[in-house]
């Protein structure tokens, strides 16, 4: 028998998990999630998104196709959403020891200790996941034996645009336009969507005052956490909406762009975290499978009179994204970029490029 | 939508190798659609043993032949406003090509719904597809379309070799193969040709990974991809005889949502509304990729992706067809979300192919690019070892998993390696044994190094368990892990011990059993709910797992729960007509008010539809999982006796658990089944029986065939795959086919019986309850015994049986079901000759008849069988109802042509792969329509005669007048030509392929298609005998000519088409009788 360490897993209502350590042999906390993606963990453990959570992957098997290597390109990286893990931790049913794929570099169990991440396997995570559907999210704290048992730690209660964010302006690609992109925790994969569209990137940290550039549309990424944190940037936005220059969010965006006009955001139960969610464009027999991972959305009814919703999720009735009813506003609160999930909607930066 | 009263679907017909038991499944999901609507529905099948062709699910059934002449017929006389022709499997869609074709439809304003009959062409024809896909970029595997030998070589020598050669129109690869060099190429061609006017030749791909995509389409553009699939086994392996799981393994979400969407982009492209399937090799190095293929309709893949994720594809596929979009559609799991999603899986499935290789005569084992297999079966677990493991006990051919089993002797592991046959995973499993690394046969099998850790995972645990000698020993920890990588009791059992075996090995296994419910280990139930736990489900589809600590389901135990087990694989010998009784006997329990709970593990049955019952298992049928979800379910009762023979065996292990049976008591199957028991029965009846002896040396042997004569029938007790049974006429055929078979000894006695020639062969199947029988039918054979009763041709009523011979029949039936006090249903077959009647064998279960003579005599045999089991005092039906003025003939299909090289002959064993059962006025009408429907064709003008013995060619005679007087022209071989010259018939003497000198040749004229029917008579069995035919057999075969080798058969089809037209058959609907 392969010697592996025993690990649990402590939820915040006294429920334990007993698993099996496969990642870095130290003990974490945060907040737990469950993701019923069946394939992508390199994208989702590096989407800043996930910054302080624990993510349990429903799918039962993990690490299948190793990690690809570390590479960047224009300046991001080539394969991953951001330059390291944001997950405080990984949580699988099995881990396949001996990964298969032409592009893989290394494990995810090496990957995972390379970056201090712990992964642990031989938990039953569709009764965890039964459990968070019912009580809603939970924070949770994983112990490897030998290891102290760490404190609570709610990511909530914390500014994670802020820590996600980068701290400078960037500038990435080229192109006759340019592209002001406020990073909340921005996957890498919003940047190649548009500089790979030619246009001109301006990335600049989450509380930047970009109406001082010059610009020809702006972008607000997607991000972590709760987005009544984000005070700053919705400042900020409330004066560009003044003007008349192409707007486009994502996840954060959207709902960043709702505060910035006047909605309200709420927390859902168990948040949307899958490759698989319905959305339909209101008012059309139009209708996408999505990419979403994000645990607060906009309330529907708070928009106001010059705003209507764009996309309506098909399951629930939440509201999945906005639009500006005369000027070229608009943001999608599931991923258009994908990575990982589906690329269907990939057509939504053509769309705000068109604008430009 | 509103303009749509009525719809036509047509069936896929008899089941076959490469068109099975998933096309009732879509077929009967489809007509709940349009039930559900409202719609009038006409059904075309004649496959009488199908769930669809049951009451309830359509409201005119036919059983025809589904070709173009006879649905025209139909569409005549119904006047429907649609036709579905994605149902049926590649028998409907061709059909329904050629009606649009032809302007049938339009002719009768007959709108086809779902995917466009344009659409259809496009995917099937290879140069119109190719040039489609080329329109948006899209790479497929060049090839070259073809239809001539000649220019068949001209393409693989551009091309160069090796190249692949498809038959266009065509399923399951039929036709299909690789070739190396020229020689091969221009046998191939040649046979593909015979089938199919266009031959594909193209490049080949072996050891390019292969994924499928099932992707649905609605008339607004929506689409979805609800489940993807991988092949464990390489492009080059037909996905049919390939191990596929679900969803893939090995792909990156890069490689998959590329994949994924150019799928959506060629559906779009395509104009698909409704269901299809995307097959893609991707190369295992990079991103490239090729589409393979696209089937414009509901398939194989598609209803196993169905099972595997709980996602209704052939119901949605029917909605979608009636005009409405995905966004109107609800998912039939939680009733809450929308139908416009994808599956999101938390479990993996594993489909492993059934092959029954061993039942043919000369075939080739290897597997390739052409499809073998009978049946499948899916395992679900949540790790790869586990669903494997439980998959390979599945399909039921005395394996216990990927390791444990009885040694496979592999005399070059690197040639199995690199050819695989049917026991390639066993060859892994060797290979992974005898220490071959990962890389080493990764690179003579390009199976990808994923599956091949995985797979030796299994055998690292094997082996750490061989290290303990018994159980206190073990530790917990491990006999964990074993049972989370899939390992059976037994497996642990003889890895502590490794020479057990029979009743010990048995009682082995329940101390594992025992001590790992003492430690705590138990399996846990989960749900599969499409959404991976996000959404509560509202159904009860379910699999049982090692890999998980909560059950879903919180049970009642109120003893409520009837558990029904079901039959498992299809195989030969087993299908859809237990599936038939496994449905009906669920219908019946919940009908009564019962808890129905179904166990099987067969994707392609309906009864694995988990809205056929309360609760459905999707998991194995072995005693330690049976016993596993009856200690979950506490049952009120447990139906073995609808499943077949699977279940039937379990009775004495679980009666010996206190289990409640119902029905017929454990200790009357074993009564029944024991030979020994049944035989002393019998005697004290005074009931007669063919004489027999368990023998155990070959002294005995010929001692006891003194007393009877030959010829005898030999069953050799332990059975090497496939050599059952056979007939000897002579010492010397004796002697070799024991030396071949197996070793008379002690411990392998041989039973050796009386073989009554020129006997008929009679069925009894009925119901008893309290040991009285309740209904009964009797049904003759029209061959003589000597032709297994699953092969045999069936009539019902039967209408050359003498009276007395009838009153007998019942008269032992009533004795046998009261002696051994059966209730519920049971099948007793006779042989008879002149009135003396014996019996040959007794199954107290329900028998492959049991759909075939309920729907002919319109009292549903399962339902009375049922209602019986749970108690209810049953009365008889009313005498008049036995009484019929038609007659019913069922009729077997064969799929020779799949089977490269096996002898097209029929013997004691079983070799068909399906059957249909048509109606008619009188036998001859009910025979040309059964015989139709099975590929038979109406020979044009000419037919080629080599009728057997002197006897068989008397019997012969008439039909050769029959012939003659019809104006057909005849060909004979040396004896039959003498023979009939004799006798005043002329007749054109051909030579055999052992005359080479002589001409005309029959292998020639069979070539130049002059010949529209062979009737080859084998005199006996014997290899000589067989040898002589069995070119000019396979020839017919290979070139699509209709063969008999049966002379009563042969017979009475002559007899069925010279005094009646296909013309005049009569249209008319199961009810119209």
């Amino acid at each position: 028998m392969r010697q592996i360490l025993n690990a649990r897993l402590i939820l915040e209502d006294g429920t334990v998990f007993n698993g099996k350590s496969f990642g870095y042999p130290a003990s974490t906390a945060g907040e737990v999630v469950f993701n019923t993606a069946m394939t992508g963990y390199p994208e989702s453990l590096t989407d800043p998104s996930y910054e302080g959570q624990i993510l349990v992957t429903t799918y039962p098997i993990l690490g299948n196709y190793g990690v690809a290597p570390r590479s960047e390109k224009d300046d991001v990286s080539e394969f991953y959403e951001s330059d390291h893990i944001h997950a405080r931790a990984i949580i699988a049913q099995d881990y396949t020891y001996n990964h298969s794929h032409w592009l893989a570099d290394r494990s995810l169990a090496q990957w995972l200790n390379e970056e201090k991440i712990p992964g642990i396997y031989g938990i039953d995570t569709r009764a965890l996941t039964k459990l968070l559907r019912e009580k809603g999210s939970m924070l949770g704290k994983i112990v490897v034996d030998g290891t102290d048992e760490p404190d609570w730690y709610d990511p909530n209660t914390e500014n994670l645009v802020a820590k996600t964010s980068c701290k400078e302006v960037e500038v990435h690609g080229s192109g006759d336009k340019t592209v002001v992109l406020v990073d909340c925790g921005v996957k890498h994969n919003i940047i190649r969507c548009l500089t790979k569209r030619g246009v001109k990137v301006i990335r600049v940290p989450w509380d930047y005052d970009f109406t001082q550039l010059d610009y020809d549309g702006l972008f607000i990424s997607n991000g972590p956490g709760n987005p009544d944190m984000v005070d700053k940037t919705v400042v900020n936005l409330r004066k560009a909406l003044e003007q008349d220059k192409p707007i486009c969010g994502i996840c954060m965006g959207n709902q960043l762009l709702s505060k910035a006009a006047g909605a309200k955001t709420y927390k859902l139960k168990y948040g949307h975290r899958s490759h698989n969610q319905p959305v339909r464009k209101v008012g059309t027999d139009t209708c996408f499978v999505t990419s979403q991972n994000h645990g607060f959305a906009v309330d529907n009814a708070t928009l106001p009179a010059d705003w209507e919703p764009l996309f309506i999720n098909m399951n629930d009735g939440t509201n999945e994204g906005i639009r500006h009813k005369s000027k070229p506003f608009f943001s999608a609160q599931f991923h258009p970029e994908a990575s990982s999930g589906p690329k269907d909607t990939e057509f939504l930066f053509d769309e705000f490029i068109k604008l430009l | 939508m509103n303009e749509i009263k009525k719809v036509l679907l047509l069936g896929s017909g008899a089941l076959k190798i490469g068109e099975a038991g998933e096309f009732d499944y879509s077929g009967s999901q489809a007509l709940k659609a349009m039930k559900e609507e409202g719609i009038t529905t006409v059904l075309i099948n004649p496959n009488i043993a199908t769930v669809q062709t049951s009451d309830g699910f359509a409201d005119k059934i036919y059983f025809l032949p589904v070709t173009p002449l006879f649905v025209e017929k139909v569409i005549k006389k119904e006047r429907p406003d649609g036709i579905l022709l994605a149902f049926g499997g590649q028998t409907a869609l061709n059909c329904g090509v050629e009606l649009h074709r032809s302007g049938v439809l339009e002719k009768y304003g007959v709108k086809v719904l779902g995917t466009p009959v344009q659409a259809i062409m496009d995917t099937e024809d290879r140069e119109l597809f190719v040039k489609k896909l080329d329109e948006i970029d899209v790479k497929t595997i060049k090839s070259e379309a073809v239809s001539t030998t000649a220019d068949a070589i001209a393409a693989a020598e551009s091309l160069g070799y090796p190249v692949i050669v498809r038959a266009a129109y065509a399923l399951g690869g039929l036709g299909s193969g690789f070739c190396d060099n020229r020689e091969e190429l221009i046998a191939l061609v040649e046979k593909a040709l015979s089938f199919s006017p266009q031959v594909l030749v193209e490049k080949s791909l072996k050891g390019w990974k292969e994924v499928e995509y099932e992707v649905v389409r609605d008339r607004f553009d929506n689409c979805i991809t609800v489940c993807n699939m991988e092949n464990l086994d390489p492009l080059g392996i037909h996905t049919g005889e390939s191990i596929v799981v679900a969803p893939s393994q090995t792909l990156t979400n890069e490689d998959y949502h590329y994949l994924r969407s150019l799928a959506i982009k060629i559906i779009r492209h395509i104009g698909i509304v409704g269901e299809c399937n995307v097959q893609y090799a991707f190369d295992p190095e990079s991103m490239d990729y090729r589409v393979i293929e696209v089937n414009a309709r509901l398939s194989r893949s598609s209803a196993l992706a169905s099972k595997a994720t709980g996602y209704p594809l052939a119901f949605v596929a029917a909605k979608l067809g009636l005009g409405y979009g995905l966004f109107d559609l609800k998912n039939s799991v939680t009733k809450e979300t929308s139908a416009f999603f994808e599956p999101a899986l938390d479990y993996i499935v594993v489909k492993i192919p059934r092959w029954d290789l061993g039942k043919f005569h000369g075939v080739r084992r290897e597997i390739g690019s052409s499809m073998k297999s009978v049946g499948e079966v899916m395992a679900i677990g949540r790790t790869f070892e586990e669903a494997i493991q439980k998959g390979l006990r599945m399909i039921g051919q005395g394996m216990h998993g990927f390791v444990g089993n009885k040694e496979l002797h592999v005399a070059d592991i690197d040639k199995a390696l690199a050819e695989p046959t049917d026991k390639r995973i066993f060859v892994l499993s060797q290979a992974l044994q005898h220490n071959y690394s990962i890389e080493r046969i990764h690179e003579l099998t390009k199976i990808d190094r994923w599956f091949l850790h995985k797979l030796n995972n299994i055998v690292v645990t094997y082996n750490e368990l061989q290290q303990y000698n018994d159980l206190p020993t073990l530790p917990a920890e491990l006999l964990q892990i074993a049972k989370q990588q899939g390992f059976s009791d037994f497996q642990v059992a003889r890895s502590l011990q490794p020479d057990i075996a029979g009743t010990s090995a048995h009682d082995a296994s329940l101390a594992v059993r025992n001590r790992r419910k003492e430690l705590g280990i138990i399996p846990v139930v989960k749900q599969i709910d499409t959404l991976a736990a996000e959404y509560p489900a509202q159904t009860n589809y379910l699999y049982l797992t090692y890999n998980g600590s909560v059950n879903d389901i919180a049970y009642e135990n109120d003893h409520r729960s009837i558990v029904v087990l079901g039959s498992g694989a299809y195989r030969i010998g087993s299908s859809v007509e237990f599936d038939w009784c496994s449905v009906n006997a669920l219908l019946t329990v919940k009908k009564q008010g019962y808890r129905s709970v179904m166990i099987n593990y067969n994707p392609e049955t309906v009864s694995t539809d988990y809205d056929m019952c309360d609760r459905l298992y999707f998991d194995e049928l072995t005693f330690e999982r049976v016993m596993d979800i009856l200690d979950l379910e506490t049952p009120h009762g447990t139906i073995l006796s609808v499943g077949g023979q699977i279940p039937n065996n379990l009775a004495m292990k679980l009666d010996a658990q206190g289990v409640n049976i119902l029905g017929t008591s454990a200790q009357s199957i074993d009564n029944a089944e024991d030979r020994h028991k049944f035989s002393s029965m019998l005697d004290n009846l005074g009931i007669d029986q063919p004489a027999w002896r368990e023998l155990t040396s070959m002294d005995d042997i010929h001692k006891f065939i003194a007393e009877v004569g030959f010829p005898v029938l030999v069953r050799p007790s332990y059975v090497l795959s496939g050599a059952a049974m056979n007939v000897c006429s002579n010492p010397e055929e004796l002697e070799r086919f024991l030396r071949l078979a197996a070793n008379v000894s002690k411990e392998h006695p041989v039973v050796v019986s009386q073989f009554i020639q020129f006997a008929k062969e009679i069925e009894m199947d009925a119901v008893a309850q309290n040991g009285e029988i309740k209904a009964y039918a009797i049904s003759e054979h029209i061959e003589f015994a000597g032709v297994h009763s699953g092969d045999a041709t069936i009539q019902f009523p039967p209408q050359k049986l003498y009276v007395e011979t009838m009153r007998r029949l019942k008269k032992v039936s009533a004795k046998i079901a009261k002696a051994l006090n059966i209730s519920g249903p049971f099948n007793i077959q006779f042989l008879a000759k002149n009135n003396d009647i014996k019996v040959i064998e007794c199954n107290l279960r329900a028998s492959r008849s049991f759909p075939f003579v309920s729907k002919v005599l319109k009292i549903n045999f399962i339902d009375l069988a049922t209602r019986i089991m749970l108690g209810e005092n049953v009365e008889k039906p009313s005498k008049s109802a036995f009484d019929l003025d038609y007659v019913g003939i069922k009729a077997s299909q064969f799929s020779f042509s799949r089977l490269q090289g096996a002898d097209p002959v029929l013997g004691v064993d079983m070799s068909s792969t399906g059957e249909v059962g048509c109606i008619g006025d009188d036998t001859s009408e009910a025979l040309l329509k059964a015989m139709l429907s099975v590929g038979q064709r109406v020979p044009e003008k000419s037919v080629l005669l080599s009728t057997g013995t002197p006897k068989q060619k008397a019997d012969m005679l008439d039909s050769a007048h029959l012939l003659h007087n019809h104006g057909y022209k005849i060909y004979a071989t040396g004896g039959t030509h003498q023979f009939l010259n004799d006798n005043g018939i002329p007749a054109i003497r051909v030579y055999w392929p052992s005359q080479p000198d002589m001409q005309p040749q029959a292998l020639d004229l069979l070539h130049n298609k002059e010949i529209d029917m062979v009737v080859n008579v084998p005199k006996n069995l014997t290899p000589t005998e067989l040898s002589n035919g069995y070119k000019i057999r396979r020839a017919a075969i290979d070139l699509n000519v209709p063969l008999l080798t049966n002379a009563r058969l042969a017979a009475a089809f002559i007899s069925a088409f010279t005094s009646m037209t296909v013309d005049d058959i009569e249209i008319k609907s199961w009810d119209e009788y």
